[in-house]
Parts: C-alpha cells; sequence; structure tokens
C-alpha cells in the first residue's frame, strides 16, 4: 500500500478574469500525489482555469485579480519570488487541442529538453522512447521520427503532446481533454497508459466526458461555475454522490 | 431557373469580366514601362557599360562606380536597419505590454512611413554630415536610409511576428521556455519568410531613392572607387537624376541604359522575395 502524500494544496484560490468574470470562488482541494485527480463538470466551471493556475500559464493571460494559496511540496507557487520556468518543468500540460509545433517529431517530443539545455544523445534518445511509448504512440512513429509532426492525424498530435509533456519527466501532468479527439480504441490506450503512469506520476485530469470521469477517477472534484461542490474518492462520488447538485450532473439530469 | 438567379449570374459575371480587365490594365501599364526601358536602354548595356567609369564629362564611357555605390550604401542601409528594425519590431510584438508608449511608438512609425523622401535627406544633412561630422559620405547616407527604412521593416516584421499562432508561444512556455527562448526558436523562425520580405522590400526602397542621398552621400562626379565609409559616392538613382536634368547634350540611350540597370537592381530585390515567400509557403504544405 502507498502512502498518499499530498502533492498539491489549494486554499482559498480566488481568481477573476479582466472581464469581470469570476472564474474561480473559493477553492479548497489537496492532489495526492500519485493518483489520478479528475475535475469534471459543465462547460465555463473554471476546470482549465484551475489547470492553468497550477503551472502559473495564466501569467500569460489577462487576470485581473487572484488571491489563495497553492502549495507545491508545501511551497506557494502563486508567490511572485517562485522560479517558474523550474514549476513548469516540474508541472506538464496538455492541451485539449493538441498543438504541433512547427518542428519535426522528435523535436517536438524533446522540446522540452531543449530548452533545458540537454544535449546528451543517450539522455535524448531514451527519452524519446521512453516517453513516446509511455503515450502509446511509439509504434506508430517510430519509423518516421525526423517527419514533420503536422502530418500526424490529430489523434497522434494529442499523444504526441503528451509525449512532449512527459520526455522530461514532470512530477505532475495537466490533463485538458486529452482525448477529446481520439477514436475510442485510443482513448483506451490512453486511459491505460496514464494508469501505469500514476506510479510515477501525479495526474490532474480534465475528462470529456462523465463516463470517463468515472472510469479513471481515484479522486473526483465537481466543479460549477467557479465552485468546487463535491471533492470525494471517484467510487463514491460517482455511485454515491453527498451534493444533490452532483447526483443531477452524474446521472445526466443538469438543466 | 428563375428569372432572379440569371440576373445575378449576369450581374456576377459582368462583375468579374470588369476586375479582369482592371487587372489586366494595371499589369498592362507595369509590363509597358518595363518594356519601354528595356528596349530603348538596351542598345547601352555592355560590359563596357557596367564595368567602367563615365568619361567625357559622362556624355561617354560607364557606370561602374554607380553601381558599386548603391551596391555599398544598400548594404549599409541593411546593415543599420535589419538589426533595428527587427528589435524594434520583436519589442513591440513579443515583450510590450499594450499600453499609451506603445500606441505612441505605433503612431510615430506609421508617421515616419509617411514623411517624403527629401526631408529625410535634410535631415540626414543635418545630424550626420553636419553636426555628427560625418560629412557627405556612405556612412551618413546609410544611416539617412536606414532611418527611412526602418518603419516598413518594424511595420512588416511585427505583422509577420503577429502572424505565429499564440498556441505555439503557450506551448513552448509551457514547458519551461523563456520568453526569449520562445522568440528564438518558435517565432522567428515561423516568421522569417514575412520578415525578409519585409526588409527587402525596405531595401528596395531605399536603394532606388535619390532625395535622401542627394545631400548625405552621392557626388555628383567622382573618378575613382570609394575606398572608405567615409568617402562620398556616385549612386545609380542619384547618376541618373544628374544625366537626366544637369548634362546638357546627354545621350539618351545611356539615360534609359542607366535606367535599365536600376530597375534590374530593383525588380531583382523584388524577385528575390517573392521567391522566398513562395518556396517558404511550399514547404508549409507539408
Ligand atoms: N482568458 C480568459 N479571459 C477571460 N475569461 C476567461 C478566460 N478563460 C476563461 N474565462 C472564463 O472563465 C470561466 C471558466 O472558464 P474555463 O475555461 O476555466 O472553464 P472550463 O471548466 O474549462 O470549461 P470547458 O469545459 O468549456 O472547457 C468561463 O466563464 C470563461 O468565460
Ligand atoms: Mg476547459
Amino acid at each position: 500500500m502507498v502512502t498518499l502524500m499530498d502533492k498539491i494544496v489549494i486554499k482559498d484560490l480566488y481568481l477573476q478574469y479582466s472581464d469581470q468574470t469570476e472564474s474561480l470562488r473559493g477553492i479548497n482541494l489537496t492532489i495526492p500525489a500519485n493518483q489520478i485527480s479528475v475535475l469534471f463538470g459543465p462547460a465555463g466551471g473554471g476546470k482549465s482555469t484551475l489547470l492553468r493556475v497550477l503551472n502559473r500559464l495564466n501569467d500569460l493571460t489577462d487576470v485581473r485579480a487572484q488571491s489563495g494559496e497553492v502549495l507545491f511540496d508545501g511551497l506557494n507557487i502563486l508567490e511572485k519570488s517562485v522560479d517558474v520556468i523550474n514549476l513548469r518543468r516540474k508541472v506538464g500540460m496538455v492541451f485539449a487541442t493538441p498543438v504541433a509545433l512547427p518542428f519535426s517529431i522528435r523535436r517536438n517530443v524533446l522540446y522540452g529538453l531543449e530548452l533545458a539545455g540537454e544535449h546528451r544523445p543517450r539522455v535524448l534518445s531514451e527519452a524519446l522512447e521512453r516517453s513516446l511509448t509511455q503515450a502509446a504512440l511509439w509504434d506508430e512513429v517510430k519509423d518516421r521520427l525526423d517527419d514533420p509532426a503536422v502530418a500526424l492525424s490529430g489523434g497522434q498530435q494529442q499523444r504526441l503532446c503528451l509525449a512532449r509533456s512527459l520526455a522530461q519527466q514532470p512530477e505532475v501532468i495537466l490533463l485538458d481533454e486529452p482525448t477529446s479527439g481520439l477514436d475510442p480504441i485510443s482513448t483506451s490506450k490512453v486511459e491505460a497508459s496514464l494508469q501505469e503512469l500514476k506510479q510515477e506520476y501525479t495526474i490532474v485530469l480534465v475528462p470529456h466526458s462523465v463516463q470517463q470521469a468515472a472510469r479513471v477517477a481515484d479522486m473526483a472534484a465537481f466543479f460549477l461555475q467557479g465552485e468546487l461542490v463535491e471533492f470525494s474518492p471517484g467510487k463514491r462520488l460517482f455511485t454515491n454522490p453527498r451534493d444533490k447538485r452532483t447526483q443531477d450532473y452524474v446521472e445526466g439530469r443538469f438543466g | 431557373m428563375t428569372s432572379s438567379t440569371a440576373k445575378r449570374q449576369r450581374q456576377q459575371a459582368a462583375g468579374f469580366t470588369l476586375l479582369t480587365v482592371i487587372a489586366a490594365l494595371t499589369i498592362f501599364v507595369i509590363v509597358a514601362i518595363l518594356a519601354y526601358i528595356l528596349i530603348r536602354g538596351v542598345g547601352a548595356v555592355s560590359p563596357g557599360f557596367l564595368f567602367t567609369p563615365p568619361s567625357n564629362g559622362m556624355k561617354a564611357g560607364g557606370i561602374w562606380p554607380a553601381i558599386v555605390g548603391t551596391f555599398y550604401l544598400t548594404l549599409g542601409t541593411a546593415l543599420f536597419a535589419v538589426p533595428l528594425g527587427i528589435g524594434a519590431a520583436i519589442y513591440l510584438a513579443e515583450y510590450a505590454r499594450e499600453s499609451t508608449l506603445t500606441r505612441v511608438i505605433r503612431i510615430a512609425i506609421t508617421n515616419l512611413a509617411g514623411i517624403p523622401s527629401v526631408v529625410y535627406g535634410l535631415f540626414g544633412l543635418g545630424l550626420f554630415v553636419l553636426f555628427l561630422k560625418f560629412g557627405t559620405s556612405i556612412l551618413a547616407g546609410s544611416m539617412t536610409l536606414a532611418i527611412m527604412t526602418l518603419p516598413v521593416i518594424i511595420s512588416t516584421t511585427e505583422e509577420a511576428l503577429r502572424s505565429v499562432p499564440q498556441s505555439f508561444r503557450v506551448v513552448s512556455v509551457s514547458l519551461g521556455g523563456t520568453r526569449w527562448q520562445t522568440v528564438r526558436k518558435v517565432v522567428l523562425p515561423e516568421a522569417l519568410p514575412g520578415i525578409l520580405t519585409g526588409v527587402i522590400l525596405g531595401l528596395e526602397r531605399a536603394a532606388g531613392e535619390t532625395a535622401p542621398i542627394m545631400f548625405t552621400a552621392a557626388a555628383f562626379f567622382l573618378p575613382r572607387m570609394p575606398s572608405s565609409p567615409l568617402d562620398p559616392t556616385m549612386a545609380l538613382p542619384y547618376h541618373l537624376f544628374v544625366i537626366s536634368t544637369q548634362v546638357p547634350g546627354m545621350p539618351v540611350q545611356i539615360q534609359f541604359g542607366t535606367a535599365l540597370v536600376l530597375l534590374v537592381f530593383v525588380v531583382g530585390m523584388n524577385l528575390v522575395a517573392t521567391l522566398i515567400r513562395s518556396r517558404a509557403r511550399a514547404r508549409r504544405q507539408w
């Protein structure tokens, strides 16, 4: 039995974009290490916003006000003095729409290591094969690693992005609807590899459906209009939710 | 078919014909100018014309010093305008937050682009030739032309940078890239064809201008080649101006021959720009 460690502790997190919408309203949430934590709920609930807080990607958007704490291994990453580059190396992110950089497949996967100044060929080739295998893409691309990445299908690009975030071995992976463009077979491949990946990584996932949430969640958080309604172990939340609103949504009775 | 769709199709056909005629007219004017200068000037162009200096009060001989001078001036312009212009555009597009300052900078750039070239010439005379004591020289002329070219280079480069999808930057930053790494590794390479096009169009304009170099760099006649950046030089556009207006009894063929060489220089640069763009586009088809 692995001991459950708190990887990320979110305390009273508020966030407001410049157009006045309060996208996160007092979130308190503890994300355990080596588990899959799922953030789900209707559109506009603040799931993507929260993911972007976790690796400070919101620095690039127009955030008007933000308060609260996000403790990453005990350190508040919202503080100005935090080394964001280092944080982003430790917290990888896969976006809902896959973005292949205009490079070869190889350079895409190794781009994070390139940024970090890694040159040793052995390290690079090891990272390339490992991360592509973990993303269930190695067999499909191993013979054309130097082809342009944009030539891959949408589903392949999505797994390429997963591989790219895995290559520099982060501690946490944030996945925003990583299977939204995938067929059922690739989806189950990715879900299976997530189960393996959680041995090594802490995973925070925004699923593309309630069904997927129920399939993969160790812990599940239900978000509604910027509020965290309920956060429970997945088994409990999907069979026996505490909150009426969670129950309505999970059972598909949402207005 | 109802009569109203028939009418619409007739209107569309008429509109299309009109546009074709306008396009054809434009092309006709360009081709006519090129052909006229080619026909009247090609007889003058020979190795002797290209590679010897003028003689007999410019009524004979060639234009070699002017060709070399225009080459030096264009090169000097590029040396100053390209790093400065691209740097300014990177600052505006990638670093500066939208503010009153950036708005003022943009307004200044737009206005600079509209200033008549002779004003640049006078400005260069005042600042570089007299105040900084560069004298009438390639250095002063290049700097004057560079200032004139900057707005073109800045605005086309900024546009090229902005056309790179924002998602590329977000991905690069999310993987731990600094802003500069992102610019250097992702944004600049993507924008490069657009930037080169802008640079060449700017330099092409610099190569063809007379007024900015008239008071800052150009010499009426020089028996020898410039040997340092502080020397004055002959230049194609100014030479053309001189032999067209200042030399009585000038053989017309030499005038048109000079115009032809200048035109080939400028159109050649334009062709290079087009080539770069179409090759980049072909590569993107991947
Ligand atoms: N860059 C932004 N600027 C302004 N408002 C934003 C921005 N990004 C998100 N919002 C707003 O914040 C709220 C939460 O958005 P967010 O994208 O986090 O929701 P989500 O739960 O991920 O939704 P979805 O399921 O549709 O992806 C929405 O009301 C949205 O309009
Ligand atoms: Mg979202």
